[in-house]
């Protein structure tokens, strides 16, 4: 067991730490959010000259030979620079999908997710799935030798700014089952693709995509046909594990601030800080930050263990950090009072991105149900 | 980073593994739940692992620690768990040795160590009194110089099990014109068999004798017994708590507890069908094992940062203050899991020969009883309010 960050890591998060330092200051952000493109394409270029874009491929896919702990360290710094590039819809997802599909595809695709050129966002979720993978209302029929797509994928982060979707479709069986899901790369230019783009309360974008009888080759069809779901659980679970570590970074913040705050901020002539009522309330946020920074660890270091270990890991994480995001984000705007409702404060800000990363891939209850599905096929026969 | 275990490991897993099963003494097994145990059913183990040379692994080598890595600890406990082992006590073990390897002189070292790892001497704390709670620093015990030796007066209370002890480290006061309440508190060892020492039970809610009282009058301890520097006792005790805390967070033995309720949780019936199957239930589990996940990789985070070299710090606040809520709601739990027969009272009533041992189903046994007994573990060393309170002044600089 070995809990220490490898050379490479360190450096990847020292060099980003000092991007976001110089180049990524709270005002900066909210000049981007509020500006029409949303996001900075020369602040990809340069997460991407950083080597951020493929710290976590192997050498034979072109990548740095890092991995889910490297992704890891990435976002926990992007949490705390609450930075809004779709880091996770385009490298996590677009990339986790894509590093698993053929030499074809990762030629095709994967090159250029790495050096920026491509940018990916992930469709999945659907207005009527809430947050299983499963239950999809997108078809793709089978048309010849490709398929032909229809359907309305809901809040797809990141779509306004992606060249690329990765697209999950029912291509046989009903609405929810477990078989007959295929996931499909489908260009944003393809004939009957339209979107409509719209600001998410956390200060990035996100679009509402639909498909109109949109044709794609079979060479589109990443992984097997009709058997798509756990190719889709399994790059879901390392997104929850990398908005996890998001999570803690934007914590950390949170916290800080938080505690920063209680120190200035004066009250019946003394700081609010030397009040033991809101002490003991920063120490339980400063517990929930420790206790989701292991949880983090954790599910990231379980994403190559078998199916079921990695999927308790997964969801296990998703509920702790879940519960901790909001009793932090709630907490640090309590104690910044009046202040802390101001949108002129960042620390409202942070609250905003941890409310939102639990309802991503699943919020707490769903995770609490999933983990609890997945320890009952654990259990020995007792139950009889 | 990564979470295997080298082959090393694996063989010392094996090791251990094999170790415990041919020599862990066969009359404990099954007795882990009940806390009204003999002097030789507690001591039983620790024998065992101090012939061995296992009964204290955290030690520095040179006094008769193992020499293991934090791994091979974490493995160490997870295998004692599994077979739900009665470990050896903190007091000696844990609690006092560490001050007297780090601050004791050679001949104390040479005096004390060997009985505690041996498990032949039993230590007592004699820290809190009835007016110096999680105030202890306002303790009144007194200890006056009279020639060679100190003379003590006073009253220490939450003595655990003191009925057993052979020998007792007090916090007592030495200077009592001091400035500040910490200052003039000495660190005394002290002979429990000394004339002048009384110690009498105190029966707590769950009908068991764990804790005394213990009335020095006029006791008469050599100044040898003094540790480290008159007047410095508080370093010493504060130094003695973050060690406490430190093994406090019980993640094994936890471990071990969500596996037993869940084994009553499939035996219980609602309507018929296992406890387990209502999806009420099984998320309340759910949530305990989850917790217990965190607190279990923190303890890894810690356990990992101590063997880079740094001792245990205030963030060991944080595995006392987890550990004990998690170990609170489990006992709660099971409580909640075993129904009706939560009610007949093990210990039954004192003179009436009668008690509920045995009523209802095996699993139900002092389910009520632990349950009220693990109300202590968020008052015990230092009250988790005085654990936020040291996270607060040390780490968040409040």
């Amino acid at each position: 067991m070995d809990f220490n960050f490898t050379e490479e890591q360190n450096m990847i998060r020292d060099s980003l730490s000092r991007l976001i330092r110089e180049q990524y200051d709270f005002d900066t952000r909210r000049k981007v959010v509020e500006s029409e493109a949303g996001w900075r394409p020369e602040m990809w270029a340069q997460f991407a000259e950083l080597g951020l874009l493929m710290a976590p491929f192997s050498e034979e896919d072109g990548g740095l030979g890092g991995g889910p702990i490297d992704a890891m360290v990435v976002m926990e710094e992007f949490g705390k620079g609450l930075v809004v590039e779709p880091y996770v819809p385009s490298v996590v997802c677009g990339g986790g999908f894509l590093k698993r599909g053929t030499d074809a595809q990762k030629e095709e695709y994967l090159s250029g997710i790495m050096s920026g050129e491509n940018v990916f966002a992930f469709a999945y979720a659907e207005p009527r799935g809430r947050y299983n993978l499963a239950d999809l209302e997108t078809t793709a029929k089978k048309d010849g030798a490709g398929y032909v797509l229809n359907g309305h994928k809901a809040v797809v982060i990141g779509a306004p700014w992606a060249t690329h979707f990765v697209v999950t479709a029912r291509t046989s069986g009903d609405r929810r089952d477990s078989k007959g899901v295929s996931v499909f790369v489908v260009a944003k230019d393809a004939q009957g693709v339209s979107t409509r783009d719209y600001p998410t309360v956390d200060g990035r974008r996100a679009s509402e995509v639909y498909f109109e009888n949109v044709s794609v080759g079979a060479e589109a069809v990443i992984g097997e046909v009709d058997n798509g779901l756990p190719l889709i659980e399994t790059v879901t679970d390392e997104a929850i594990a990398a908005i996890c570590a998001e999570a803690c970074g934007a914590m950390k913040v949170a916290h800080a601030m938080t505690v920063e705050y209680s120190r200035q901020r004066k009250q019946f002539g003394v700081p609010i800080g030397k009040f033991q009522v809101l002490q003991h309330r920063m120490v339980d946020m400063f517990m929930e930050h420790e206790q989701s920074i292991s949880m983090t660890y954790m599910a990231t270091l379980k994403l190559d263990e078998d199916e079921v270990t990695r999927k308790k890991a997964a969801s296990a994480a998703k509920v702790r950090i879940g519960q901790a995001g909001r009793f932090i984000g709630q907490e640090a705007v309590q104690i910044h009072g009046g202040m802390g409702m101001t949108d002129e404060l960042a620390v409202g800000h942070y609250f905003k991105r941890l409310t939102m990363i639990d309802s991503e891939f699943g919020n707490i209850d769903h995770h609490l149900k999933r983990y609890t599905g997945l320890t009952e096929m654990d259990l020995p026969a007792a139950a009889e | 980073m990564n979470l295997d275990f080298s082959p090393e490991e694996i063989a010392f897993r094996n090791e251990v593994r094999e170790f415990i099963r041919e020599n862990y003494p066969k009359e404990l097994e099954g007795i882990g739940s009940r806390e009204d145990l003999t002097r030789e059913e507690f001591l039983a183990w620790h024998k065992v692992l101090g012939k061995k040379g296992w009964s204290t692994p955290a030690w520095p080598e040179k006094y008769g620690g193992t020499g293991w890595t934090s791994t091979q600890r974490y493995i160490w406990s997870e295998e004692n768990a599994r077979v739900d082992a009665l470990m050896p006590l903190p007091f000696g073990v844990s609690m006092v040795a560490p001050v007297i390897y780090t601050f004791g002189n050679e001949e104390q070292k040479a005096r004390h160590l060997p009985g505690i790892r041996s498990g032949e001497v039993w230590w007592c704390q004699g820290y809190s009194e009835p007016g110096a709670g999680s105030d202890l620093a306002s303790l009144k015990t007194t200890a006056v110089r009279d020639g060679d030796h100190y003379v003590l007066n006073g009253q220490k209370t939450w003595t655990t099990l003191a009925q057993h002890a052979d020998w007792g480290f007090f916090l007592c006061r030495t200077d009592p014109t001091a400035k500040k309440p910490q200052e003039g508190i000495s660190f005394i060892l002290v002979d429990m068999n000394t004339p002048g020492i009384e110690v009498k039970p105190i029966k707590l809610i769950d009908g068991t004798h764990e804790v005394n009282e213990t009335w020095l009058t006029d006791v008469r301890v050599p100044v040898e017994n003094l540790v480290g520097t008159e007047n410095e006792g508080w370093t010493y005790a504060k130094f003695l708590l973050a060690h406490e805390r430190s093994g406090i967070a019980g993640v094994a033995r936890s471990k071990r507890g969500v596996e037993r309720l869940r084994n009553i949780a499939s035996e219980e019936l609602v309507d018929g069908k296992p406890l387990l199957q209502s999806q009420d239930f099984a998320r309340k589990i759910s949530q305990l094992e989850i917790d217990l996940t965190a607190l279990e990789f923190t303890e890894l985070r810690t356990l990992a940062s101590e063997a880079a070299g740094k001792g245990p710090g205030p963030e060991s606040s944080i595995l006392k203050v987890k550990g004990t809520e998690i170990q609170q709601r489990l006992t709660e739990l099971t409580l909640e899991a075993v129904g009706n027969y939560g009610a007949p009272y093990g210990y039954g009533m004192e003179g009436t020969g009668n008690d509920g041992f045995g009523v209802g189903p095996d699993h139900a046994n002092f389910a009520a009883e632990t349950y009220f007994n693990m109300r202590k573990t968020s008052i015990y060393g230092g009250s988790n309010e005085i654990q936020r309170n040291i996270i607060s002044k040390m780490i968040l600089g409040l």
